[in-house]
């Protein structure tokens, strides 16, 4: 049988050990510290806002529909109201004067970025000029980017996401009916092979630039993703720093193609094994809310709501003493993460010698607030999934608890909140939160999910190794079904 | 000859930032195309870029009122889903 040594986490991005950046030269750790979406650590503490100044796009995707916008939903593409650049520039300096902990604005859509690059590109310039210290991200579908590679770097966009779900033209076609290239829309194989050849131009041409490069992949059950790995294997070759595979969305009430044509979407566990898969291979991003065009505030906690325009339009803000605020806060969060990395983290620890690893794993969510066990059960929006194993924990993904919608009255479907979360927690064996009611734990109980509230307000990792040698000492990890068949 | 922009524009100024005649602008409730200054592209390119760009089916329409894209032609889904899903009226569509 083979002996599991365990250095996976070279990679920096497949646990949540606080210093996974550590393999990294230090001038990029200091461009990714405070990047919550591109490093796990600094999403607990920082946050990032979306302005939604390019509505246009020059590409379609079968998971998109142009036409859709809902407040109460939350995934990519959907907005509320456009902004110019002053708009944009305006929310963004009230955002900061409100949010001290805000360290990006990013500018993802509606549409696409660089297929609006007279407004996005204004937007950055003002924000560079008003706000130095906040970072510019930009998401793009990397049709544009030779084009505009350069001028990228010279406004010090520093984080560029490129959206790439496939370099093979015959899984592109499945998943791009058209793009806009050169005065004519293109259709099939044709305009597949074309958007691929720019995404991965584009790419290489950041990564010469100094630019930090994300890659995004959407999982496509029975599209690309048996491809997928491949797609990281040559990213990551190409020079790209974080891959994240995050699942399709398609329900028929959104009215995209792959909506309602059935296509569905991966469940939990396949998106986590593809995970896996592409983690040999690079640094994967496991945390992603998939946040919406005009998002604001933590991952996960969207404050958009409290800035639309007709609500700051009377807001005045002292933009020096905003500045000075947002140093003085966000040196203590830095501070506040490296105590945290400080002192040695056994749970999180790879462990090099384990006798054999006959004990099984274990999946875990957690009711999570600011990196602690710290949030009540029927208050959580979304719990944190952990795998717990002879070998340690880590951070496998995270499971909404009102799925990609939080409008009850107008969009529940006679099931019960508490039915849905139920089923987002599928394959947990517990759930750690600060506190729990009757009803819901009987139901997790029935649920054959152990509901844990006796690690309140505790590291997440600790608490959660806590709970594994508990079922370990209560004879619940046993040895797993395959093993005790080759025994 | 000049086209036109009907009620189902989302307002996403992929049409406005292509013409090459500045003959689209933001209005209200949708973009509409100044009927003086737009020439449908002849002359500059094969095809009217509004048209070519435009991410949404039906909102783009010639002077009979036909649509430049019609339904099906952009999303790919078949016309008989559209009417199936109670999208799209079951007659006098092509």
């Amino acid at each position: 049988m083979e002996h599991h040594v365990i250095g996976g986490c070279k990679s920096g991005g497949c646990g949540t050990a606080p210093d996974k950046l550590a393999h990294l030269p230090d001038h990029i750790r200091l461009k990714v510290q405070d990047h919550p979406c591109f490093s796990e650590e600094a999403h607990h503490y920082f946050a990032r806002m979306h302005v939604a100044v390019a509505p246009a796009c020059n590409i379609q995707c079968n998971y998109c529909n142009r036409k859709y916008d809902c407040s109460n939903e939350s995934r990519p593409g959907v907005v509320s109201e456009v902004l110019s650049p002053d708009q944009a520039i305006r929310k963004v300096l009230a955002v900061a004067a409100e949010i001290p902990q805000l360290s990006v604005l990013g500018i993802a859509g509606p549409g696409d970025p660089l297929a609006n690059p007279a407004r996005t590109f204004e937007t950055f310039r003002q924000l560079a000029e008003k706000a130095p210290d906040i970072k510019l991200c930009v998401s793009t579908n990397g049709l544009r980017l030779p084009e505009f590679a350069d001028e990228i770097a010279r406004h010090n966009i520093d984080h560029v996401t490129i959206t790439i779900n496939c370099v093979d033209p015959q899984i592109g076609a499945q998943i791009y009916p058209w793009i806009f290239w050169q005065n004519q829309r293109i259709r099939g194989v044709e305009a597949a092979r074309i958007l691929i050849e720019q995404q991965q131009q584009g790419l290489e041409m950041l990564v010469a630039r100094g630019v930090l490069v994300k890659i995004n992949s959407v999982m496509i059950p029975g599209i690309n993703d048996r491809h997928l790995a491949e797609v990281s294997k040559i990213v990551k070759a190409k020079g790209a720093f974080l891959h994240n595979v995050i699942p399709l969305i398609a329900e028929a009430e959104h009215g995209t193609y792959f909506g309602l044509m059935g296509q569905r979407s991966p469940e939990a566990r396949e998106l986590q094994a593809l995970q896996d898969e592409c983690a040999g291979d690079m640094a994967m991003m496991r945390h992603c809310r998939q946040c919406r065009a005009d998002a604001v505030g933590l991952l996960g906690e969207d404050r958009g709501a409290e800035f639309t325009l007709d609500k700051i339009a009377e807001r005045e803000f002292d933009l020096a003493a905003a500045t000075a605020h947002r140093r003085e806060i966000k040196a203590g969060l830095l501070a506040q993460m490296q105590a945290r990395r400080a002192p040695a983290q056994p749970a999180a620890q790879t462990i090099n010698f384990m006798p054999k690893p006959t004990l099984r794993p274990v999946l875990m969510a957690v009711a999570a607030k600011h990196g602690l066990v710290g949030e009540h059960f029927g208050h959580a929006r979304e719990f944190l999934v952990y795998e717990a194993s002879a070998t340690g924990v880590r951070f496998v993904g995270h499971r909404k608890a009102d799925l990609y919608c939080t409008g009850e009255d107008s969009c529940g479907e006679g099931e019960s909140r508490l039915d849905r979360i139920l089923q987002a927690l599928a394959g947990c064996e517990a759930v750690l939160c600060a506190r729990i009611g009757y009803e819901p734990w009987s139901k997790l109980e029935a649920a054959g999910i152990h509901p844990n509230a006796e690690h309140a307000m505790e590291e997440i990792e600790t608490a959660v190794a806590a709970v594994y040698a508990e079922m370990r000492a209560a004879g619940k990890l046993g040895r797993t079904a395959r093993d005790q068949k080759v025994a | 000859m000049a086209l036109a922009i009907t009620s189902a524009c989302v307002n996403c100024w992929a049409c406005a930032d292509v013409c090459p005649n500045q003959a689209i602008a933001a209005d209200s409730p949708v973009f509409s195309i100044d009927p003086l200054r737009c020439t449908e592209c002849v002359g500059d390119h094969a095809d009217p870029q509004c048209a070519a760009i435009c991410p949404v089916e039906c909102a783009i329409v010639d002077e009979l009122g036909d649509p430049l894209n019609p339904p099906g032609s952009l999303t790919g889904i078949p016309v008989a889903r559209l009417i199936e899903l109670g999208l799209l009226r079951g007659t006098a569509m092509p």
